[in-house]
């Protein structure tokens, strides 16, 4: 719909930063990039992005920061940027990863925004390295047509550049777009471009400056159901008397292309492959093993159609929703399960105790726009800190749960635009004094006492006034 | 489980001379009692355990949805509700037109639960509402029975009710209604009644009218109180038994209890004003007569008595005639009587199904059947009379009210089965009784029997040990003939001249247990035939419980070879409701499915469950009983997006839209006489085959139930009515099919929006659509829609 304006904001861009990039003098320029390789896989609803920069230090003072640039519209949708190093000799080639943090480059052309890789060994002159670099994009496959009927399709169109946006010179770059299928209805040619099978192939190009860009749009099939979770709350409450109990609460949407018109509910079961093909009919969600009291249910009760499988390494949950989701339609419910709590509770060697927990969301191929994850610490506990691998929004929060007297500590950490990827562990560091376990068994006991002692009392006192 | 047969075990303990003995009775009763309670909590439980902690069926969904407001918003929002999202588009003021008490009650738990940070979910506080609330009853049962005829009638009586079939099937977990907290309430009322009777404290009095103002809080059913009793004294007053004891337990009822009933607002101005309430004010004027007529007797001089008595007379006659006759007129000149519609169906069981078909459409308004009443109260059936003749053994103030109880619950249960719950707790109370005492008898004499030749002391000791009822009935019976004349001795007195009396009366009671007593073979057998039956009883209420009342209904199951089928449609399609529509759609159904609308899928519905408008209701009855245009032209003129019809043709189950579908036409036609019942009927049958009549299949609800079904197995075979459908093959003009659910169960259907006018063509269409919807025969379109 506003492609016509996109692509002329697009050529508006390029011209632009031609002629900044010509009039341009600046530090970056002593960094050049021999080859690059970029492979997108557009498979499922969460755009993956591997790039592969040879960066060669032409200039005469070593560096050890390396940018990467992408468009403002890129940005956005951006969950992820992960930068990898080859070390070693030819067999023995280990990767490490490096430290990847967003940068405000003060001139930067058309707004276009950058990452900083920041490498381990300061890269002198002449010399040069392979990064790889990953890099994740939600929301950026746009339903064409918008609304689609029962038996049709998901078509989606992708939208990128032909050319590399890098703030470097680029001797040669190749981009590889590899579709779910091979129908794939048009893509923008910018020749040497060819198709074969499910992969688009454009490239190799040679020699272009810095800021190149050449807007593609392809527009093929993509029936991989949309699933996003518009906003999950994960709740973690540790009980030292041995569990760990996780509430997750989602709301779930099909964003690709809205259903239209008529559900047929004797088309959709008599010929499941044709109707309904982007429907979102199951998700998987990997828990850890050793879950127990698994439930899963909504604002209305249970539902039912759901299948645990544990092994000792992991277990999945298979959830279906009530109802198939169409593109557009919306579902909530709550997955709840407990935990050993040896699994995932520490001490360190000054005495305090940390938890080690997965930040993300536990459902596969499900971007999160917005999540919240509640750490809810013991009462009693104190000096709550968080070591979260990515940066993340935090405070604290006081929750009253069972008897509570001076309530909990919670630990709030909110991240938006998720992917799985973000799965790894965070760590949240807290003093604990055993004794306050007791504070609440202790205060039914007293309690009890207290009322027996006032029965007690009220059978053996004479309150009348007569004698 | 085992508790009647302990409870009996612990009569005997009781009321010995010796105090520590006493009290190891009173600890041992009383944990028999906790136990009953226990019990009468987890035999409830069985839903929760075999489907899941949820609501279940309608009403309770409104209920849910009302605590569910009221924790929100707090007590005085809650009075002022106005509901927009149901009755579309007159709404309903739910404060105002909700008997409060069960809300009230669950908020009142939540929040205190709430303030102690434990931190339950109104919905789990809403579930186990009626559990809890059972256990109460139980022991409010103890204590009435108790006030009846002693301890041990009392425990057999509890442990009876804790698990009586009729009260599990409304108080299971999760059947958040009225009469979860209404059946406590009712015996609750009753037993303060009764132990104000007994000791004619105005405590008590006071307590009775506060619990009474509860039951009027919490049920409609409070009427049967306000009948009752005055029936009760009226009673007393005719056989001679009227104390000042009656007078205090029945004034301050009816004043302060009419006072606070008049508070509730749902009931306002109807507690002087319906004549359910008659009644008891006549009583009231009656009661006060008689005390008068006692008083003046008291002071005067027998012959200055009769002259006075001659003179009242005949001016009161003259007066009261006067009076009668205009309260007469006044009543008469209601169409109603002065009745409420309900009510009059108790006294008229055929007037629901002549005049108001919309409560004759319900099951639960319909009579019972032999057969359930073996279900619902199973060997209480058989031990009732015996309970009775008990009572009759003596009768005292209190056991004459169980009588009166009992009799008058058998009427009513026999006209509604849903007022079988109000039979179950004076059968129960009975049986308690009867139970009690044949145990009493049967151990008394086997007892007898074993210590036969020793000495006469023992003898005593095991008689007044072993009966606990008859110690104190027969301190009434020797009482009797002094007090016949003049007032009985309160309560307390009456205790102490017990004690005194019990000494010498014992003697000569033993001899007449020993006439009564039976050969030691026959009560041994007796006792084990008695301990089968309660066996019986306890195996078939479990049954009951577990099978029979559990299910939620809004999820069923069925079990098959190839293992468990859950069938979770009705949830399956609100939850689509309340994702995927708007928030401010309506949605059309028939009433039944009007609470879980509003409550589960938060959407703006016509017409619900609270069937107070019958024209409404007319309105989508006649909707779904027309062709597709013109219920296509009445659902869009009361702004309907969606209509949902339940299904049950694919999967077999049976209480779905088509076969309430006559109702739907009755209670149509009734409003809007162009729908007539015969042009659905084919000689009389309703039948949707290919005899069926060319109304019925073109009929709105024939359409949505059927809508390409004849694609699912290429014959369109209706496993509920056993039959192909009439017309197979039909395409919907004005509806599109939205959503349908996994079983078919649920259909939703949209509104197709209005075709565009043709500038020109306007007038023309108008007149030709006009023309077509305004048949001859149907007579007017005017009367079709009132909302146009």
């Amino acid at each position: 719909m506003d492609a016509p304006i996109r692509a002329r904001e697009a050529l508006g861009f390029i011209l632009f930063s031609l002629l900044f990039s010509i009039c341009r003098s600046s530090s970056l320029n002593h960094l050049l990039i021999s080859n690059a390789e970029r492979r997108i896989d557009l498979s499922s609803h969460i755009v993956k992005v591997y790039l592969t920069l040879k960066v060669e230090n032409a200039g005469s003072t070593p560096t050890s920061e390396v940018f990467l640039s992408f468009p403002p519209t890129q940005v956005d949708h951006l969950a992820t940027v992960e930068a990898l190093v080859t070390k070693g000799k030819r067999k023995k080639t280990t990767l490490v990863r490096l430290d990847v943090k967003p940068t405000e480059l003060p001139d930067a052309p058309n707004d276009a925004k950058y990452f900083t890789i920041y490498l381990a060994n300061p890269l002198k002159s002449g010399e040069s390295t392979t990064l790889e670099v990953l890099y994740l994009l939600t929301h950026s496959q746009e339903p064409f047509p918008a609304e689609i009927a029962q038996s049709e399709s998901q078509l989606v169109y992708y939208r990128d550049s032909a050319l590399i946006l890098s703030p470097y010179h680029i001797k040669q770059q190749t981009t590889f777009i590899k579709t779910p299928s091979t129908k794939v209805e048009s893509f923008t040619r910018v020749e040497p471009s060819n198709r074969a099978g499910t992969e688009i192939k454009y490239g190799p190009y040679e020699d272009h400056p810095p800021y190149s860009f050449s807007p593609i749009l392809i527009h093929f099939e993509n029936n991989s159901p949309f699933a996003v979770v518009e906003e999950l709350v994960r709740e973690v409450e540790i009980s030292h008397w041995g569990n760990l109990q996780v509430t997750e609460q989602y709301t779930l949407v099909h964003a690709g292309a809205r259903h239209k018109g008529v559900f047929s509910r004797v088309d959709f079961q008599s010929r499941p492959t044709l109707n309904g093909a982007s429907s979102l009919r199951y998700l998987l969600a990997r828990l850890p093993p050793r879950v127990h009291s698994v439930y899963y249910r909504d604002e209305i009760g249970n539902i039912s159609s759901s299948h645990l499988r544990t092994d000792s390494r992991k277990s999945e949950l298979e959830i279906e929703p009530r109802y198939p989701l169409f593109g557009g339609w919306k579902a909530t419910f709550v997955i709840g399960y407990g935990l050993p709590l040896q699994d995932f509770l520490f001490e360190t060697s000054d005495d305090r105790r940390y938890l080690n927990f997965t930040f993300g969301c536990p459902l596969l191929e499900t971007v999160v726009d917005k999540l919240t994850v509640k750490v809810v610490l013991p009462e009693g506990s104190k000096d709550p800190s968080a070591v979260v691998p990515f940066p993340v929004e935090q405070h604290l929060e006081t929750k009253y749960s069972y008897l509570d007297v001076v309530g909990r500590t919670v630990v709030v950490m909110e991240k938006k635009n998720l992917v799985p990827t973000h799965n790894s562990h965070f760590q949240v560091y807290y003093t604990f004094k055993p004794i306050f376990m007791l504070a609440e068994p202790l205060m039914l006991a007293s309690a009890f006492f207290l009322f027996f002692v006032a029965c007690v009392a009220y059978l053996h006192i004479d309150l009348s006034i007569r004698k | 489980m085992a508790a009647p047969e302990t409870s009996t075990a612990a009569v005997p303990t009781l009321y010995t001379n010796n105090t520590l003995r006493n009290a190891f009775g009173g600890v041992l009763s009383f944990f028999i009692l906790l136990l009953i309670g226990v019990m009468a909590f987890s035999i409830r439980l069985f839903s929760v355990i075999k489907y899941e902690s949820v609501i279940h069926e309608f009403d309770p969904y409104f209920n849910y949805r009302v605590t569910q407001f009221l924790a929100k918003n707090g007590i005085y929002e809650f009075w002022n509700w106005f509901d927009d999202r149901t009755w579309y588009p007159l709404g309903r003021v739910i404060g105002g037109t909700v008997y409060p008490g069960l809300t009230l009650t669950a908020g009142t738990i939540w929040w205190l639960l709430n303030s102690l940070n434990i931190p339950l979910s109104v919905e789990t506080v809403c579930v186990f509402t009626a559990p809890i609330f059972s256990a109460f009853a139980s022991w409010a049962t103890y204590l009435l029975t108790k006030e009846v005829k002693g301890t041990g009638a009392g425990l057999t009586a509890a442990a009876l009710l804790a698990m009586v079939p009729s009260y599990i099937s409304r108080s299971v977990a999760g059947s958040y209604d009225n009469e979860a907290v209404a059946i406590f309430a009712l015996i609750f009322t009753f037993y303060l009644y009764i132990k104000t009777l007994n000791t004619g404290s105005l405590f008590y009095a006071t307590l009775n009218s506060i619990s009474y103002f509860y039951m009027v809080c919490s049920w409609g059913g409070y009427t049967f109180i306000i009948n009752l009793i005055p029936m009760h004294v009226l009673l007393c007053i005719v056989t001679g038994r009227f104390s000042s004891r009656l007078y205090i337990a029945y004034a301050p009822l009816v004043v302060l209890g009419t006072l606070l009933a008049a508070l509730v607002p749902v009931v306002g101005f109807n507690a002087v004003m319906t004549s359910e309430h008659f009644a008891s004010f006549l009583v009231f004027i009656i009661i006060h007569v008689v005390a008068f007529v006692y008083y003046i007797k008291g002071i005067l001089s027998p012959k200055m008595f009769k002259v006075a008595v001659t003179l009242v007379v005949s001016v009161g006659l003259a007066v009261c005639c006067a009076v009668i006759a205009v309260l007469i007129a006044l009543v008469a000149s209601s169409p109603t009587k002065g009745w409420s519609g309900r009510s009059l169906s108790l006294l008229d069981p055929t007037y629901a199904s002549k005049y108001i078909p919309i409560i004759a459409s319900v099951s639960e308004h319909q009579p019972p059947t032999w057969p359930s009443y073996f279900m619902d109260i199973n060997v209480l059936a058989f031990l009732v009379p015996a309970g009775i003749i008990a009572c009759f053994l003596p009768l005292s103030d209190a056991s004459s009210f169980v009588v009166l109880y009992i009799a008058t619950s058998v009427y009513f249960s026999g006209v509604m089965v849903r007022l079988m719950l109000v039979l179950a707790p004076a059968a129960c109370i009975t049986s308690g009784i009867a139970l009690s005492q044949a145990f009493d008898v049967f151990t008394g004499s086997i007892k007898f029997q074993l210590s036969g030749a020793s000495s006469n002391t023992e003898v005593d000791a095991a008689e007044t040990s072993s009966s606990t009822a008859e110690s104190q009935t027969d301190a009434v019976k020797t009482e009797k003939p002094e007090e016949t004349a003049k007032n009985r001795p309160s309560r307390k007195s009456k205790k102490k001249e017990r004690e005194h009396g019990e000494k010498p009366s014992t003697k000569a009671k033993a001899e007449k247990k020993r006439l009564l007593a039976l050969p030691l073979e026959s009560s041994v057998i007796s006792l084990l035939l008695l301990v089968l039956l309660g066996a019986f009883y306890v195996v078939h209420c479990v049954w009951a419980a577990a099978e029979a009342y559990s299910a939620p209904s809004i999820v069923l199951t069925s079990r098959s070879h190839d293992g468990l089928h859950v069938f979770d449609d009705f949830r399956e399609a609100y939850a689509w409701l309340r994702h995927n529509t708007d928030v401010d759609d309506k949605v059309a159904s028939w009433w039944d499915y009007g609470y879980q609308t509003t409550a589960m899928a938060n959407r703006t519905v016509i017409v619900d469950n609270n069937t107070w408008n019958n024209t409404h209701i007319a309105t989508v009855g006649t909707a779904m009983s027309s062709p597709e245009r013109a219920a296509w032209e009445i659902f869009h003129s009361l702004d309907v997006k969606y209509v949902l019809v339940v299904f049950g043709g694919l999967v077999g189950y049976p209480s779905d839209d088509i076969n309430k579908f006559l109702w739907m036409v009755r209670i149509g036609g009734g409003v809007f006489p162009h729908i007539k019942e015969p042009d659905y009927l084919r000689d009389g049958q309703y039948r949707i085959d290919s005899q069926a009549t060319p109304t019925m299949l073109n009929c709105l609800m024939y359409k949505l139930s059927y809508y390409r079904f004849v694609e699912t197995d290429g014959k369109g075979f209706d496993r509920v009515r056993q039959t192909e459908i009439g017309k197979k093959y039909f395409k919907l003009t004005h509806f599109e099919e939205a959503f349908t659910t996994h079983h078919w169960m649920v259909r939703i259907y949209k509104l197709k929006p209005p075709k565009n006018r043709i500038r020109g063509k306007t007038k023309k269409s108008k007149s030709k659509t006009s023309s077509t919807t305004s048949s001859p025969k149907r007579g007017g379109t005017k009367k079709k829609n009132p909302w146009q």
